[in-house]
């Protein structure tokens, strides 16, 4: 029926198709006239057509120089696109990636450092004794009380710190310890290579603490009696010297008080006009004065040349104790510096009071001896003239002649005359004298200044050097404090160290013990154990032998018993598999067998307890027991028609399935010829799977007897095809499932009737 | 399953020609009442009914293979 509608549409197409063959020539006739503009056309579009290429060429250029990612892209899909754009825009940028900042181990170095600090530690305390021995006061005497070990480890630890770290050690203690650290160094590397344990060392090499700490207290009673004698001398020196010092300044004092005496009664004596027996005690309680000056300036000269030595010599142990470099000492050594330089000082001072008390009373001598001088000249002249006149001619006036008055006064006259020629020559020379005397006082006064300068310089000189010694010293006593501190602090951190390495050791090796306690006592239970259990085993194996044979004898007697029923069953069940296969042989042509459910019935009542035979008995489909199957060969020859139906709709699956597919499934179907039988190969390959070879496959199977083999080529169909033949594959599942069953059941009831006949 | 494919064709067979049919019909009385005579609505009427009634016959045999969706409302 559809044959007769296409033919008749077919042709009422063509009859159309011929009614309107006019309408063609017009334009065959038209194309001529475009023919000659058809080449600037065709020039024009391919003008065109290249510019666009080029245009999207260099667009995808541009934009893959722009977007990496694209470029990625384009470079994937298109095969030399990544030629051509390392041509024109040079190698892609690497994707960047993120470094991981490289992290720094210091926990390797420090534990390295560790390591080293633990292992030098006992290596560095015998070194640093054996360095303190030669060099017996160097180091600066610890307070005494810090322990030995407190002592040694906090020079240990500035050893170390000293290695690993660039300090700044105390001053005194700097030659002691730049000898210990090139040792320790070079003794260290040595020894951190040989062993590890280096804590367990010590017992070895280092002396025993006691002898040590004698030898240390010993250092320190040697110290404290230097320390004691220095003081002493140090002492003595100041007292004998301040006795000496303040004996020479008494007696300049003295001297001066002397001098000044002196000079003044010379001034009275001088100046006072007094009877002549006062003048002349006047005149030898001056020169008791004069006498007693001289004795004290000597004594006073002696005095300080004794206070000079003293204080040379003080000078000179001050030095010898500085020599000692015992810092403490030295608050006492600046104290009696300071003594001696304000001794001198005072010294210095009075001598120079001394001195100036001396210059005026020369100066007042020299006066008084120019006055006596006149005097005695004046005398003399007088007696010249008149030489009975005594010297004390005042109170001859009642006694003198005319003629003695006028040679008197004609001396006087010519005296006076003389006096006056002489003033005139003094005032002339006055001048002079006083310029020459100004200079001299000038030069005497310059010297006397530089003298004065010289002396004062040094006394400042002397007195800052005390001050600045003094500083030092103050600095030196808060820089030793606070070293002491620190190496407290240090002592300190060591001890704890100590403490938490000793606890870990502890851990360490009780964790050890009980380790070993342990596995020892874990051995010695696994063998007990497995004493125990051969044993029971051994007992276990006889037992079940003897227990075995008794069952296997009372097996035996059952076994015949249930041989015979066995027996029976077996022949029961074969009776009914048998009725079944006869029920199977029932079907008609195209009509399904009877239903097996009678015979499954009687095979089920037959082998009641033989669950075997029971399961297989249920795994029958239940559509073959309602209904039952088709035989064979009506599956057969339903195949043909199935197989015309699927070839026509060859074409037609999920994705196409309009009419105009069906239409061209059908003429597919109408030109391709297959073979109508082929055999199939062992393998299924992929051109294996085309609809028409599988059917022919199929129907090759089927007309060989293969059921199976063509059930499953027919399941490898796809499709519309897959779904017309869906009846007949399910039919010829049911039947094969029917078939399958009951083989089995016919072998197993074989096999059971065998087993029970070769049982005896 | 093998006769399904023969009873779709005979139903869309039937279904287009009575279609093809009505829609003639329809063609025709519409030309002569209200087109003066004119052939196109014949022809308009003619296809519309052929491919009403190609539509269901192509409809029906994608039916099996035709996915149905339903929106389930989320609680």
């Amino acid at each position: 029926m559809l044959r007769v509608c296409l033919k008749g549409a077919n042709s009422a197409a063509r009859k159309c198709l011929c009614g309107n063959g006019v309408p063609l020539h017009p334009l065959q006739q038209c194309r001529s006239y475009t023919s000659g503009g058809s080449g600037s056309s065709a020039g024009k579009i391919v003008a065109a057509s290249v510019l666009t290429m080029g245009g999207g060429v260099g667009g995808t250029i541009l934009y893959a120089n722009w977007d990496p990612k694209f470029r990625a892209n384009v470079e994937k899909s298109i095969p030399y696109s990544d030629q051509v754009f390392g041509l024109a825009l040079g190698p892609a940028a690497p994707p960047p990636v993120i470094n991981k900042p490289r992290k720094v181990e210091p926990v390797q170095i420090s534990s390295m450092s560790e390591v080293w600090k633990d292992s030098k530690q006992p290596k560095a305390k015998e070194v640093q004794r054996k360095a303190e021995q030669p060099d017996a006061e160097g180091p600066p005497a610890p307070a005494p009380q810090e322990t030995l070990e407190e002592a040694s480890a906090q020079v240990a630890q500035i050893l170390s710190a000293i290695g690993e770290v660039p300090s700044v050690p105390a001053p005194g203690t700097h030659e002691a310890e730049a000898v210990p650290p090139p040792a320790a160094l070079k003794g260290v590397p040595a020894a951190a290579a040989k062993c590890t344990e280096c804590e367990h060392e010590p017992a070895v090499k280092e002396r025993p603490e006691g002898e040590v700490a004698a030898r240390l207290a010993e250092q320190d009673k040697a110290e404290q009696d230097l320390l004691t004698s220095l003081s002493s001398n140090l002492e003595d020196a100041l007292g004998s010297t301040a006795k000496v010092t303040l004996q020479a300044i008494g007696a300049q004092e003295a001297a001066l008080q002397a001098i000044a005496q002196h000079t003044r009664q010379l001034r009275e004596a001088m100046e006072a006009e007094a009877p002549p027996d006062k003048k002349s005690t006047q005149w030898r309680v001056l020169e008791d004065a004069l006498s007693e000056r001289s004795r004290s300036v000597d004594e006073a000269g002696a005095a300080v040349l004794k206070a000079k030595a003293e204080l040379d010599k003080l000078r000179g142990v001050i030095d010898g104790a500085k020599h000692l470099k015992i810092a403490a000492a030295r608050p006492s050594i600046l104290a009696a510096e300071e003594n001696l330089h304000s001794m001198v000082v005072d010294l210095d001072s009075v001598v120079t009071r001394v001195q100036t008390a001396q210059s005026e009373a020369k100066i007042v001598s020299q006066y008084s001896e120019l006055v006596n001088e006149a005097k005695a000249q004046f005398q003399k002249e007088l007696n010249s003239i008149t030489p009975e006149i005594q010297a004390n001619w005042k109170g001859l006036t009642g006694k003198l002649t005319q003629d003695d008055l006028n040679s008197l006064i004609a001396h006087a006259h010519r005296r006076i005359d003389q006096l006056n020629r002489e003033l005139a020559e003094q005032r002339v020379r006055e001048q002079i004298h006083i310029d020459s005397a100004l200079e001299q006082q000038k030069l005497e006064d310059k010297k006397a200044l530089e003298v004065a300068i010289s002396t004062a310089l040094e006394h400042n000189r002397e007195q800052m050097r005390l001050e600045q010694e003094k500083k030092v010293e103050e600095t030196r006593e808060v820089m030793e404090a606070e070293m002491r501190t620190q190496l407290r602090r240090q002592a300190a951190a060591h001890t704890d160290h100590l403490r938490d390495v000793l606890k870990v050791q502890e851990q360490e090796l009780r964790s050890e013990a009980e380790e070993i306690l342990n596995s020892s006592l874990m051995e010695k239970e696994t063998e007990y154990r497995r004493l125990t259990q051969d044993q029971l085993d051994s007992f276990t194996l006889d037992m079940n032998a003897a227990y075995a044979r008794l069952k296997g004898m009372e097996e035996a007697i059952d076994s015949h018993v249930i041989a015979e029923e066995e027996a029976r069953k077996a022949h029961q069940l074969w009776l009914s598999v048998e009725a079944l296969n006869y029920t199977l042989k029932t079907a008609a042509l195209n009509d399904p067998t009877e239903p097996l459910e009678g015979a499954v019935q009687a095979i089920k009542e037959s082998c009641a307890e033989d669950e075997f035979a029971q399961a297989l008995a249920t795994a029958l489909p239940s559509e073959s027991l309602s209904r039952g199957v088709y035989s064979e060969a009506s599956l057969r020859a339903r195949f043909y028609t199935i197989r015309q139906l699927a070839r026509r709709v060859a074409l037609i699956d999920e994705t196409r399935n309009s009419l105009y597919q069906y239409f061209l499934s059908y003429l597919q179907a109408m030109l391709l010829f297959e073979k109508a039988q082929e055999a199939p190969p062992a393998k299924l390959s992929a051109e294996d799977l085309d609809t028409f070879k599988l059917l022919s496959y199929a129907a090759y199977s089927l007309e060989h007897g293969d059921l199976e083999l063509a059930a499953k080529l027919v399941n490898q169909l796809k499709g519309e095809s897959r779904r017309v033949a869906q009846d007949w594959l399910k039919e010829a599942r049911l039947t094969l499932e029917t078939k399958q069953v009951v083989s089995l059941l016919s072998a197993y009831a074989n096999a059971v009737g065998l087993g029970t006949t070769m049982a005896p | 399953m093998a006769n399904e494919h023969g009873q779709k064709w005979d139903r869309c067979l039937a279904d287009s020609a009575v279609k093809i049919a009505t829609g003639l019909g329809v063609g025709i009385v519409f030309s002569v009442l209200f087109f003066k005579r004119r052939t196109w609505p014949v022809a308009f009427g003619s296809g519309v009914g052929l491919g009403m009634g190609y539509s269901n016959c192509q409809q029906d045999f994608r039916s099996p293979y035709q996915l149905h969706g339903h929106r389930v409302k989320e609680q």
